[in-house]
């Protein structure tokens, strides 16, 4: 079964004004039983200009937004023609705009979109403080079938400061725009649903990301603010201090990430997040935190690069300095979340590996996905929690101690900083077990055996990938992705399998170390493949071919940002290769 | 940890790493590690209860030489390193050790927020004008005429930095100059360094024989500081800026700003309360 779904748009100047609707739109389809998900896309003003809020809604949980959307509700036309690359519109798209603005700008009508005025502005000035923004949902609510108790409910709740009389006018805005939509033309309703009876969750991917940390154990955590990244520490700086931790601004990225190396060196469990201009400043010193063994989390929310790039939108081309980007041979983790409520897991789990092998993990999560918010099924509790193997006084007094010393697992009992008996340097020196600095071409083997072989030997489980069949079973036809376009990936399956096809998916959560055995296992039977990624040099596939052995018909299907994939998009693509036309 | 029912007395070696220091023979670090050990055993501070954290340069290999907790980390980065150790612990003594090219040139941003921010460390400057460690570069406090090294060969030109201005300019809660051909003076301003709360500023001159042999004759040119030291940030001020440089062996400004000191106050929130928030 594909996916019953309405999409749509509410744009305009108003900047926060619209994001505003969209939240109150995106509330009071939780309200109503439906499940949806929000991104928001702005001009490049600090404050105010043009801004669009997408919306999503289903009846069953949703991870990506469909190729087009039905309609683009706009509340008036400034600039909003930029946009029109990200609200892709057909023939059987609506745009509903007010006269009192004029006509829609011609960059918005490529797709034929049918089109139809609402007199937003007029409706909204016969009611006292009423605003054409309530005008709007309501004739959205009455194209799209929700119900006006779900809004009401909302209002109340988010203008209860304000005060009866603001509430009573904004519901007769709403009413009123309710009642105009039985003039516009139909776009598909979303049937009513008995309200949700299982718990959900309305969160963004940001505070998803925060409350993993938070919940793998993280305690400090020093920060400098850059776009997409943002909202996570603005979530954790009050969020930290209600469970006994803290949150530092910094000077610089480069402060950051020695301030989490010293409190984690100090036994503190600690991260960072940043965005790719910021990891870039971060490289030198995550080498540190390799050489050293010192634990940390950094999370990169990616943007369009490179330099300062699109600060706003969204890429997955941080991947390769993510892998490659430190210098000499230094192991660590990289992971990547696939979609809005999996950073919750995927923050959460970078903990637990980075303290049990203490080593550093990257995080790699999107601004579309940090950004977006979602209605989503609460997410389960995870038994994920950062534990480091530590060391206690020794038993012979005076017995030096070894700070790198050689375990089967490479990983060596820490000594905290107060704990008697084990002083020692910790030291980005190559070094002998000691950490005494060493030049000796055996210890440097010993130690980079060590620090790869705890990488390499740690069980991972089923979490290195998220694999998925359509279901009627996996056929010889893969889609390989990872991060952001996990989603369209997922519903292109599930499309492809409507149409009575079979493939399997495989979303990689664990990007470093590589895993070629369990992949060798999720491609078994695989004849044909296609590898989906945000990214214009297609970094990720390039990453595949040279780690796995992959079917001998892969094709990559890449771009660069900020535009994602559609499912259609991907789909077309496996009906392609399975037309043997690829 | 053990509530320690008698102070354990400790001596200046107690503090001592068997490690043999890199430097060359009468480089003036020598006796800066050993004023650092005299001071802690004065603290009689136990060993495990002490860090010591530096970035790259001769002088920021101290960590190793001492037995103490150590942290020797990347080029210009003690500072933030020391920040988030001594924030997340604040039961630790902290100590910095490093150089003027670490801690003025590559490390320069930190210092100024280190000083502004004020948390409580001793931050301990060995100066000696030059990138011992990479053989003999001018560093930011290098006299503009210095033709020693072949990538500036008539001299850099520009101004040196003056790194307890800058410091107190910034913020520094405490600041002293000494030289390391006093360790007696050196250790006892240590000790005060390390007992003063926030963010204390040590410069010592500490010659590098190697590159910079004529810093030898410094033992002979510096005097000990005529003047107290103050609390009054515009007299130190002015002190400093018409100050050659050689006025050691004292304390030149105490400062009473409270240090940056967040809580880890748990105010009995759980992460069950923060995922309440998120539900519908
Ligand atoms: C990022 C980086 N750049 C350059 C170097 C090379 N380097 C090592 S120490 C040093 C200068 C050290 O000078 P200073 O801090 O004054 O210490 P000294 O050796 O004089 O005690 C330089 C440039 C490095 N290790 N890392
Ligand atoms: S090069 Fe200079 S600073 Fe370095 S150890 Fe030798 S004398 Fe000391
Ligand atoms: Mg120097």
């Amino acid at each position: 079964m594909t996916i019953n779904s309405v999409s749509l748009v509410i744009a305009g100047s108003g900047g926060a004004g619209v994001v505003t609707a969209g939240s109150l739109l995106l509330d009071a389809a939780a309200q109503a039983g439906w499940y949806a998900l929000m991104s928001r896309s702005s001009g490049p003003q600090i404050r105010g200009g043009e801004a669009a809020a997408m919306l999503r809604f289903a009846t069953e949980p949703i991870m990506s937004h469909d190729d087009s959307f039905h309609l683009l509700m706009a509340i008036d036309w400034d600039n909003i023609g930029r946009f029109s690359a990200e609200i892709p519109l057909v023939a059987t798209s609506l745009i509903v705009g007010d006269p009192a603005h004029g006509p829609a700008p011609a960059a918005l009508l490529g797709g034929t979109p049918r089109q139809a005025a609402l007199a937003m502005t007029d409706i909204a000035g016969k009611i006292e403080n009423g605003r054409p923004n309530m005008v709007a949902l309501g004739a959205i609510a009455g194209l799209i079938g929700l119900p006006p108790e779900a809004m009401q409910a909302v209002v109340e709740k988010s203008l209860k400061r304000k005060g009866q009389a603001a509430i009573d006018a904004s519901m007769a805005a709403f009413h009123a725009g309710f009642a105009a939509a039985a003039d516009l033309p139909a776009i598909p309703k979303l049937p009513a649903v008995a309200a949700a009876t299982e718990p959900r969750w309305s969160i963004t991917g940001n505070e998803a990301t925060g409350l993993g940390v938070i919940r793998g154990g993280v305690r400090f955590v020093a920060a400098y603010p850059i776009t997409p990244a943002t909202e996570v520490l603005e979530w954790l700086a009050p969020s930290l201090a209600k469970v006994g931790g803290m949150l530092v601004q910094a000077e610089d990225e480069l402060a950051s990430i020695n301030q989490i190396i010293g409190a984690s060196y100090g036994g503190v469990p600690a991260m960072t997040a940043t965005s790719g201009p910021g990891l870039s400043l971060m490289i030198e010193s995550l080498g540190l935190a390799v050489a050293a063994e010192v634990p940390l989390v950094v999370v990169d929310v990616m943007r369009v690069g490179p330099s300062t790039g699109i600060a706003t939108k969204s890429e997955q081309s941080d991947l390769n300095i993510a892998v490659y980007g430190l210098h000499g041979d230094a192991p660590h983790i990289v992971v990547a979340a696939n979609s809005v409520p999996d950073c919750l897991f995927t923050t959460q789990w970078a903990v637990h590996l980075a303290e049990a092998m203490q080593a550093p993990a990257l995080v790699l999560t999107d601004q579309a996905m940090g950004q977006a918010r979602a209605i989503v099924p609460k997410p389960a509790e995870l038994a994920f929690i950062g534990q480091r193997l530590t060391a206690a006084a020794p038993a012979v007094e005076g017995e030096r101690y070894k700070r790198y010393a050689m375990t089967a697992s490479g990983v060596s009992p820490m000594a905290i900083p107060g704990t008697r008996g084990l002083t020692h340097t910790a030291d980005g020196l190559e070094h002998n077990e000691f950490g005494t600095p060493s030049s000796q071409a055996s210890d440097h083997q010993a130690q980079m055996d060590k620090r790869s072989r705890k990488l390499t030997q740690f069980n991972y489980g089923d979490h290195w990938a998220d694999i998925e069949d359509s279901e009627v079973g996996a056929g010889d036809t893969a889609i390989i992705t990872w991060g952001s376009s996990t989603g369209p990936a997922r519903e292109a399956l599930r499309r492809y399998a409507a149409a009575g096809g079979k493939a399997r998916l495989i979303s990689l959560r664990l990007i470093a170390p590589v895993q070629p055995e369990k992949m060798a296992a999720a491609l078994q039977g695989i004849k044909r493949a296609v590898v989906v990624e945000q990214s214009h040099s297609g970094q990720f596939y390039r990453m595949l071919r040279a780690f796995y052995e992959l079917p001998a018909r892969t094709v990559s299907l890449h771009h660069g940002g900020p535009l994602a994939f559609g499912p259609n998009q991907i789909l077309e693509q496996l009906n392609q290769l399975n037309a043997g036309s690829a | 940890m053990e509530s320690c029912a008698q102070k354990k007395k400790y001596a200046a070696k107690d503090y001592k790493s068997d490690l043999k220091p890199i430097w060359c023979p009468g480089c003036g670090d020598y006796t800066v590690l050993n004023a650092i050990t005299r001071a802690l055993a004065e603290l009689a501070l136990p060993p495990e209860e002490v860090a010591v954290v530096s970035g790259i340069g001769c002088s920021s290999r101290i960590p190793a030489y001492t037995s103490v907790y150590g942290f020797h980390g990347v080029h210009g980065r003690a500072l933030p390193v020391a920040t988030g150790l001594k924030l997340a612990r604040p039961d630790l003594t902290v100590l910095v050790t490093g150089g003027d090219g670490d801690g003025f040139s590559i490390g320069g941003n930190h210092f100024l927020h280190a000083c502004r921010r004020n948390v409580d460390l001793t931050y301990i400057v060995m100066d000696n004008q030059v990138y011992g460690m990479t053989k003999g570069q001018a560093s930011p406090t290098t006299a503009p005429d210095w033709e020693g090294s072949k990538l500036t060969p008539e001299g850099t030109g520009i101004n040196p930095f003056q790194p307890l201005v800058v410091g107190l300019a910034s913020g520094a809660n405490f600041i002293a100059r000494v030289s390391s051909s006093d360790p007696i003076n050196m250790a006892r301003i240590m000790v005060e360094a390390i007992q003063h709360p926030g963010f204390s500023l040590v410069q010592v001159l500490s010659p590098c024989v190697t590159f910079r042999p004529e810093q030898q004759e410094w033992r002979d040119i510096v005097r000990t500081a005529v003047v107290d030291y103050t609390d009054d940030a515009a007299r130190a001020a002015r002190r400093l800026m018409t100050d050659d440089g050689f006025n050691v062996g004292k304390v030149l400004y105490k400062g009473s700003r409270p240090p940056f000191r967040p809580e880890f106050e748990n105010t009995n929130g759980s992460v069950t309360e923060l995922e309440a928030r998120f539900a519908l």
